[in-house]
């Protein structure tokens, strides 16, 4: 049983930082409903402030890994250029795709798609962590506040979806391999 | 059942809307920036040079840093601007959702399609 490091490092970006991250969105939708809906008669302890507060800097820092990660450590190696006369196209996910018309619009829908828009979550997310921590309690006292903040984190949550959507499918047809190998677990 | 107890200390002095606005105004700057650049970089592609900042990734390392600069110049101008303003937020937030939309759109393969006439 065997990873190669390429494996590993898509894994913790997809897997670890991504997942983690759109998991963390129901809380956090949850909590910014809930100071919606409740308005000026929202009342939460100090305890429960700074927790929220940790949650969304988390979720920031999430956000932030999962894009540089992709960005920096994984496209490269996706989008990497064989050298002429390369047949097997396995270490070129990129080239793989677009070798077959069949396979094609995953990279030139999902891809283009998925490369871009991921950037707007933590842009988005840092701006709510922002507005959460400097206002505290006093975000339940403005309403179109409250309102832009859920929007974006829906927005975000939109845009964290589309590319973990793809990202996921995108590494079924065309996965990022190679690399130094870790080996798991020998022969029995 | 216990009551909350008041939160935060500052809760008793109410802050403007001016630094919360800069930064819903300007979230709305950097979305559509990351809009607007990876569109211009397909309409043109003169353009993917000059934004592969770092070679491995190629435009989209200078599409991200561009827009990332774009947007963190636009918060720290409108916090400068706003800190101890209040600002009329409803026009904060259409301005800012306007970009937004903008922004998702224009990272939509097919939408930049049809805008080529493709």
């Amino acid at each position: 049983m065997e990873l190669s490091l390429r494996d590993i490092v898509t894994m913790v970006h997809g897997m670890g930082f991504g997942v983690l991250f759109l998991l963390a969105f129901s809380g956090a939708i949850g909590v910014i409903y809930a100071t919606a809906a409740a308005g000026e008669r929202w009342a939460a302890t100090s305890g429960h402030i700074k927790m929220f507060r940790f949650y969304l800097i988390t979720m920031t820092g999430l956000a932030w890994l999962t894009v540089l990660s992709g960005t920096y450590l994984v496209y490269p190696w996706y989008r990497a250029k064989p050298p002429a006369g390369t047949t097997d196209l396995t270490g070129y996910p990129q080239r793989l795709l677009l070798s077959k018309p069949l396979t094609a619009g995953w990279h030139s829908f999902g891809m283009e798609w998925k490369e871009h828009v991921s950037w707007l979550t933590p842009i988005a997310m840092t701006m709510v962590a922002y507005v959460f921590i400097t206002y505290g309690p006093q975000i339940a006292r403005h309403k179109q506040m409250r309102n832009a903040v859920l929007g974006f984190t829906a927005a975000a949550f939109f845009a964290t979806a589309v590319a973990g959507g793809f990202g996921a499918i995108l590494d079924a047809r065309a996965p990022v391999q190679g690399g130094s190998v870790v080996v798991l677990a020998g022969p029995k | 059942m216990t009551q909350p107890t008041p939160a935060d200390p500052y809760d008793s002095t109410d802050l403007p809307t001016g630094p919360g606005a800069a930064a819903i105004l300007a979230a709305g700057v950097g979305a559509m920036a990351v809009g607007l650049l990876s569109f211009a970089v397909d309409v043109m592609p003169g353009l993917k040079t000059a934004f592969a900042v770092w070679k491995a990734s190629g435009p989209l390392s200078g599409v991200s840093s561009l827009a990332v600069i774009v947007w963190l110049a636009a918060w720290l101008v409108l916090h400068s601007i706003w800190r101890r303003r209040n600002v009329g937020m409803s026009r904060v937030n259409a301005a800012a959702f306007v970009m937004l939309a903008a922004g998702l759109l224009l990272t939509f393969p097919p939408f930049v399609d049809l805008l080529q006439g493709k």
